[in-house]
């Protein structure tokens, strides 16, 4: 199987690149860029996307090793109260099945998360809904099961 | 016999050079009773006192066109001016930004030290010339000291945007921090950078910020900052702005890290007052800011400092894809304009100008492509003469 990769490179400085950004957004696709600029630059695009709350990320170092985690806080005003939107952290237990070449089971679970967010039945609280974590959770494994 | 005194103003530093006759002499030179205000400094932080004007009441100010689209937007700068009879007489200094000497640059710092007050459009800094030669604008502004960058970024109810109401002043430092172009590779393949935060610049640029928020009726300043990384670079400037913070009592200081204010600005950019910051962070912030209330094109840019002052678009861009093209949007050069104007104290020629401005971009709704709209450039500055004239101001011909 060949793979085609189209390689269209530009440079840009952060500041040129911040304001594209803000206006459209569509137009980037993948960027790699020095720490400070990423740590800038992956906050503003997830606050484009709804914010830290359901964002994923991973770190990946040598010989595959990676840590995947959610970049949003501890949040020790609603721990344990079963409020928290797990999004960011689930969508980041994708991005690890995706390194571990586990695609089907991550393409499985993104698109039950996916559709349960489009479909805004059942939502948690950051979200406008009001739902709890456990239901938010239940109704995903759902979709999963109906997915096959 | 007459004495000459130096007088020092405690607290200020004030310079008051008066010759006095105490007896009058004829000798054959030419006798003056002269007293001399010679641009009295008073070196209230932040406080500059514009260039008088010369010969007949008009003001020189230098003119910098620039590569990319400043030639022609300043262009149409001198066209409305003139228009408009505005008595500023401008002084065009050429930078050749493919040059490697630095001669050019020289002559218009040397132009803008003469005249005091400069109009620019962005300098190209080529990457394809050596690490020695470095980013002119950065030049002019370390040498001519203009350490406060002050933006300005309302939305405008004309332009389409996603957020509304946005109203943020943002002051960034403008002489040092990362952009010391101080570099150096000691190992082959490891180049570090310095970044350089003192404290005389954090103060200054502090006191600056809490001064505009104060004369401005602002409630409110956010120091932008990385101190949970750069301990001693940014908790330095934190620290200066604390401390500068205790003298004005009327004005709340609270601070957020760089990446949480980037978020905070495309989710909710209402929050914000006025943000001060070091110089790299000021940069990305700007632009975010810029890109909010419509682009590039709509915000003017000024950078002050004690002597001087330059002019420019609030975003630096040079626009070389769109340059010659007559699609460029004027609104950021014209406004910047009418800043340099209230600056010369011309203020009823900026608000008149301005007005002019905003009425064509809100009312007419007269858009250049890059506010989804089809309007020429030249096709907007008619229409800002248009209403100017229709104001009843005493104009030259259309």
């Amino acid at each position: 199987m060949m793979a085609l990769i189209l390689f269209r490179t530009f440079l840009t400085c952060p500041d040129a690149c911040v304001f594209q950004m803000v206006q459209d957004p569509t137009q980037f696709d993948v960027l790699v860029m020095p720490n400070l600029y990423g740590d800038i630059l992956s906050d503003l695009c997830a606050g484009l996307i709804g914010g830290l709350g359901v964002t994923p990320s991973g770190n990946i170092g040598a010989n595959g090793v990676a840590i995947f985690e959610s970049v949003h806080g501890t949040a020790p005003d609603i721990a344990g109260m079963d409020l928290a939107n797990p999004t960011a952290l689930l969508l980041s237990a994708v991005m690890m099945l995706r390194h571990m070449g586990l695609h089907d089971h991550a393409d499985k679970i993104q698109t039950a998360c996916f559709d349960t967010i489009r479909d805004k039945k059942v939502l948690t609280k950051d979200l406008g809904g009001s739902a709890k974590c456990s239901e938010f959770t239940a109704e995903i494994c759902r979709r999963v099961q109906d997915l096959g | 016999m007459c004495f000459s005194t130096l007088l020092w103003g405690e607290g200020y530093d004030t310079t008051l050079f008066a010759t006095i006759w105490t007896k009058p002499v004829l000798l054959n030179i030419k006798l003056t009773l002269v007293l001399l205000l010679s641009s009295v400094h008073l070196q209230q932080q932040g406080e500059n006192i514009p260039p008088p004007a010369k010969y007949g009441g008009r003001h020189t100010v230098t003119l910098i066109p620039g590569d990319g689209i400043g030639p022609e937007l300043l262009n149409h700068v001198r066209e409305v001016f003139r228009f408009t009879c505005v008595p500023v007489d401008f002084e065009m200094v050429n930078v050749n930004s493919a040059l490697e000497t630095d001669d050019d640059m020289n002559n218009a710092i040397t132009a803008i030290r003469r005249n005091g007050v400069a109009l620019k459009g962005n300098i190209e800094t080529k990457h394809t010339l050596p690490a020695s030669v470095k980013s002119r604008n950065n030049v002019l502004r370390t040498s001519l000291d203009l350490y406060a960058n002050v933006m300005h970024c309302q939305s405008l109810p004309g332009v389409q945007t996603r957020h509304k109401n946005i109203d943020i002043m943002i002051i960034r430092e403008n002489t040092e921090g990362e952009y010391s172009s101080l570099e150096h590779e000691s190992v082959s393949g490891v180049v570090e950078s310095l970044k350089i935060i003192t404290r005389n610049n954090s103060i200054r640029i502090a006191d600056y910020a809490f001064k505009l928020a104060r004369e401005r009726g602002r409630r409110r300043v956010t120091a932008v900052h990385k101190a949970n990384i750069m301990k001693l670079g940014d908790g330095l400037f934190l620290q200066c702005c604390r401390e500068v913070a205790s003298g004005y009592p009327d004005i709340t200081l609270d601070s957020m890290i760089v990446d949480n204010t980037t978020m905070q600005l495309v989710s909710k950019p209402q929050q914000f007052d006025v943000m001060v910051m070091p110089n790299l962070y000021g940069n990305v912030v700007s632009n975010v800011c810029a890109g909010l209330v419509g682009g590039p094109g709509l915000v003017p840019g000024a950078n002050y400092g004690r002597d001087y002052a330059v002019f420019e678009t609030a975003t630096r861009n040079t626009g070389k894809s769109i340059a010659e093209k007559n699609i460029a949007n004027p609104t950021a050069m014209l406004l910047a304009s009418c800043l340099m104007l209230d600056h010369l104290n011309l203020n009823d020629y900026a608000s008149l100008i301005r007005n002019a401005v905003l009425t064509t971009m809100n009312e007419t709704r007269l858009h250049t492509a890059d506010l989804g709209g089809q309007g020429t450039t030249s096709e907007v500055v008619q229409s800002v003469m248009r209403v100017i004239q229709s104001k009843g101001q005493f104009t030259a011909e259309l």
